[in-house]
């Protein structure tokens, strides 16, 4: 295919950032959005599609974050998490037009405070038919990809659930890893659907922070990898704490939470007006990464299965599949030289993960990874990421 | 005119390259100049109270320059898949880095806010608004940098070898060794985690942080205009160091030279790094007059025990009323006196350090040693002297050491630190 040198979607973003005349803030003035711990007041209710600046102040007592939701109010499209008390901080985002929710999370947990509707007006930014022709192709596929995963994750919970329902632990531990790969492929989806990730992926001790009912992958783990007597939380308390094995009533109450939350997963993707934008592509690999590094390395993730290098590969293999999708959008703009970098990070990160098994064959068990290993792994995570961090940068730039 | 210099793909500068220049030319690149301008004039004469020690020069800054309060010291290991190349650009993007942060800018032009709002920053942002601070960033080059792989093993200097073990060593590998390493020194410890929080960043992929080591009150004066300050042992440490003024001693003891055996080498110095554990809580037990047997001086004013003030030659064959020597042979003034090792002398540059506790609630602490000299083996003859005999042993542990090559300076812009190595 015949790309132009010149974008005009670059053009138009551009034209929009040098006609502010202040840098950092291309969208035009920033709307000042006062957070408090029980209040969120967000100076304007309307904007100018494009890019939107939010000007964050938190005048509040403790951490919080400022989230703009979709019609839905389930869905989340943008963020700034850990606004500290006394900070401000300016928070971009591009949007389009349409009805959007703002709120604030006090702590980041528990439900949005101050919710208020939001109202983008004005045209979707122009883009040149050759560009919208890659963006509508790099969104048409990872969205097909979504659904492929979902598609794939609804039997084999299925039958992960009923090993686990019926107390075929033996079947359900061999099914165990092989059954997150479809979910921890496309985890960023599902995180920005607002409850379904807490409780389908949640570890007991986040569950517990946030005083939800603790369901999903995880309790059945710990049911499945029974801790005995001394053995402890990766929170150092005890793992007896508040915790007992599942009753026969309680494994089948589990393992149909699971298929349910899953089956609205599915239904979500499938649904006719469910989309992805280029940003929630590339940012969805930037955020795979981000996974990777912060719950998989240290191994908290599958705290008593110990298959966490089987996670590790499913969202680098799920960051890949994003890159993948935007990649003919990035070598367009002329950041071949970022794109070349990316792809010898993730086949050296791929290397490196092959010498501990495969997807399809097992992985090591996680405890047996030498510190020294894991802090391989880490280097090569952080190889990738640092380029990786780029590339919405590049394909919006 | 040379082309300028700047950060590699791979070290950062995600964008301002290709596809953005339009958009950095506009608003975000001019805020950052303006920025450069201001940090340039605030701390250039010197009129914001701030110093700042120019990183171009014959030998590299951080050495004989006044010993700042504050350290971040960071040793690395290169990647596997790290190539000649791929160190020549690391280090063409540290120096260019470094060079621009000692001047209290940040690593690149866009800095921390004037890049791409949907890209990461280049800077990471915690020293927006504080001067140089003295800042001083020093890089050296670990005996496992030589390698066959990298077409170096020939280039290796025949003075660096790994240390030899010393008696009472109790080394953990995570505080051993390193490829490479970056001493950051700053008068803000803010300043000098910033300079290697960065450095790091961009060597992501290429080297990784093995250990590093945070400073936090110079133990030693390298300058006759600074006065002595105190280890955690409470004594004053360093009287007898070389100092910057000293230009003999230094040209003697501190600068390699190309009749050394290693041309490339000529200017530049050997550093060895040893984090010693103090037993801070046995030694606060001592009584007074042990402490000071322990150490040959006394404790308030630093004067040794035969006599005089601070600055006062200790004399070793002064007997006290029984006729035992006023300083004990098996004092540490006396066991790491040149008179004692052959003449050796060093210059020290180390810095206190507490890492918070151990699992029995005794503090981490100790001295973080740091010395410089023209032949790594100054600094074994020292420490064979102190490792058999000193009485301090009994509250100390050697737990980290590390010996570096550390190339002579980068004389103007356009040039790389190491580049003599690669010439």
């Amino acid at each position: 295919m015949h790309i132009r040198p010149l974008i005009v979607a670059t053009g138009a973003i551009a034209a929009l950032a040098l006609s502010g005349c202040v840098p950092n803030n291309p969208g035009g003035e920033a709307i000042a959005v006062a957070i408090t711990d029980d209040a969120c007041d967000v100076a304007t209710s309307t904007a100018t599609a494009g890019t939107v600046t939010f000007a964050l102040t938190n005048s509040g007592t403790d951490v919080n974050e400022f989230e703009i939701l979709a019609e839905d109010q389930l869905r989340i499209v943008g963020e700034k998490e850990n606004v500290t008390p006394g900070q401000s901080v300016n928070y971009t985002l591009q949007l389009n037009p349409g009805t959007y929710y703002t709120a604030c999370k006090f702590r980041l947990v528990g439900a949005p405070i101050g919710l208020a509707e939001f109202t983008v007006t004005g045209g979707a930014v122009a883009i040149d038919a050759d560009e919208q022709e890659l963006v509508d192709e790099a969104v048409a596929d990872y969205v097909a990809y979504i659904k492929s995963q979902a598609g794939e994750l609804i039997p084999a919970v299925a039958e992960f659930a009923e090993a686990y329902r019926s107390g075929d632990d033996d079947t359900a531990r061999d099914l165990f890893a092989s059954t997150r790969v479809f979910y921890e492929r496309i985890e960023p989806t599902a995180e920005a659907f607002g409850d379904l990730d807490p409780k389908i992926d949640y570890r007991e001790v986040d569950a517990l922070a946030e005083d939800l009912d603790w369901t999903g992958f995880h309790r059945m783990e710990k049911d499945l990898w029974a801790p005995a007597e001394g053995d402890l939380n990766s929170d150092g308390t005890s793992a007896l704490l508040d915790w007992a094995p599942s009753t026969p009533e309680q494994r089948a109450q589990f393992a149909d939470q699971l298929e349910a939350d899953v089956q609205q997963l599915y239904d979500l993707v499938y649904a006719d007006d469910f989309t992805v934008t280029l940003a929630d592509i590339s940012n969805g690999a930037i955020g795979l990464l981000d996974e990777v590094a912060t719950g998989k390395i240290s191994g908290e993730e599958d705290w008593w299965s110990h298959t966490d290098l089987t996670d590790f590969a499913a969202n680098v293999q799920g960051a890949e599949v994003a890159f993948g999708n935007v990649t003919a959008i990035a070598e367009a703009k002329g950041q071949g030289d970022l794109v070349a970098e990316i792809q010898e990070q993730f086949d050296a990160l791929e290397a490196l993960l092959a010498q501990y098994g495969s997807i399809e064959g097992g992985f090591t068990p996680y405890d047996q990874v030498t510190d020294e290993q894991r802090g391989e792994l880490s280097d090569g995570v952080n190889a990738l990421a640092e380029p990786l961090s780029q590339l919405t940068a590049a394909v919006l730039g | 005119m040379t082309e300028p210099q700047r950060l590699s793909r791979r070290g950062l500068l995600g964008l301002a390259g290709a596809g953005a220049a339009g958009l950095a030319l506009g608003g975000a690149g001019g805020a950052a100049v303006a920025t450069a301008i201001a940090a340039q004039t605030g701390s250039g004469s010197g009129s914001s109270g701030s110093p700042s020690y120019p990183f171009h020069g014959e030998h590299q800054a951080g050495i004989v320059t006044p010993a700042q309060d504050r350290l971040h010291f960071a040793a690395f290991d290169l990647a596997a898949s790290t190539t000649r190349d791929d160190l020549r650009e690391l280090l063409s993007d540290w120096t260019y880095a470094a060079e621009r942060m000692t001047r209290g800018l940040e690593v690149s032009e866009s800095g921390a806010v004037g890049g791409s709002p949907l890209a990461p920053p280049d800077d990471t942002g915690e020293a927006l608004d504080l001067p140089p601070s003295g800042l001083t960033i020093t890089f050296g080059f670990g005996p496992g940098l030589f390698a066959e792989r990298l077409g170096l093993a020939e280039r290796r200097p025949a003075l660096l070898e790994p240390l030899p073990r010393f008696s009472g060593d109790a080394l953990a590998p995570g505080w051993t060794g390193g490829d490479l390493c970056v001493q950051a020194c700053a008068d803000d410890p803010q300043v000098a985690v910033h300079a290697i929080r960065n450095l790091s960043r961009i060597a992501f992929g290429r080297a990784a942080i093995r250990w590093s080591q945070l400073g936090f009150g110079r133990t030693s004066s390298t300058s006759t205009s600074q006065i002595t300050p105190r280890n955690l042992f409470g004594f004053k440490d360093g009287t007898a160091n070389i100092k910057a003024e000293e230009s003999d001693a230094v040209a003697e003891y501190v600068w390699a030279r190309e009749s050394d055996g290693t041309a490339w080498m000529a200017g530049g110095t050997y550093l060895v790094a040893r984090r010693i554990r103090m037993i801070i809580e046995s030694w606060d037990r001592v009584q007074l007059g042990e402490q000071e047997r322990i150490i040959g001086r006394d404790k308030g004013a630093g004067a040794p025990l035969s006599g005089g003030t601070e600055f006062t030659e200790p004399d070793f064959s002064r007997p006290d009323d029984d006729g035992s020597p006023r300083i004990p042979d098996d004092s540490h003034v006396r066991l790491a006196h040149p008179s004692v090792v052959g003449g050796a002398r060093l210059l020290r540059r180390g810095y206190n350090y507490v890492d918070g506790n151990d699992a029995l609630g005794r503090l981490d602490a100790g001295l973080f040693f740091l010395s410089f000299q023209r032949d790594p083996e100054q600094f074994v003859a020292v420490q064979r002297s102190l490792a058999g005999h000193d009485a301090l042993n009994e509250y100390i542990r050697h737990v980290g050491s590390a010996v570096f090559a550390v190339p002579p300076g980068v004389p103007a812009e356009g040039a790389s630190i190491g580049d003599p190595l690669f010439a």
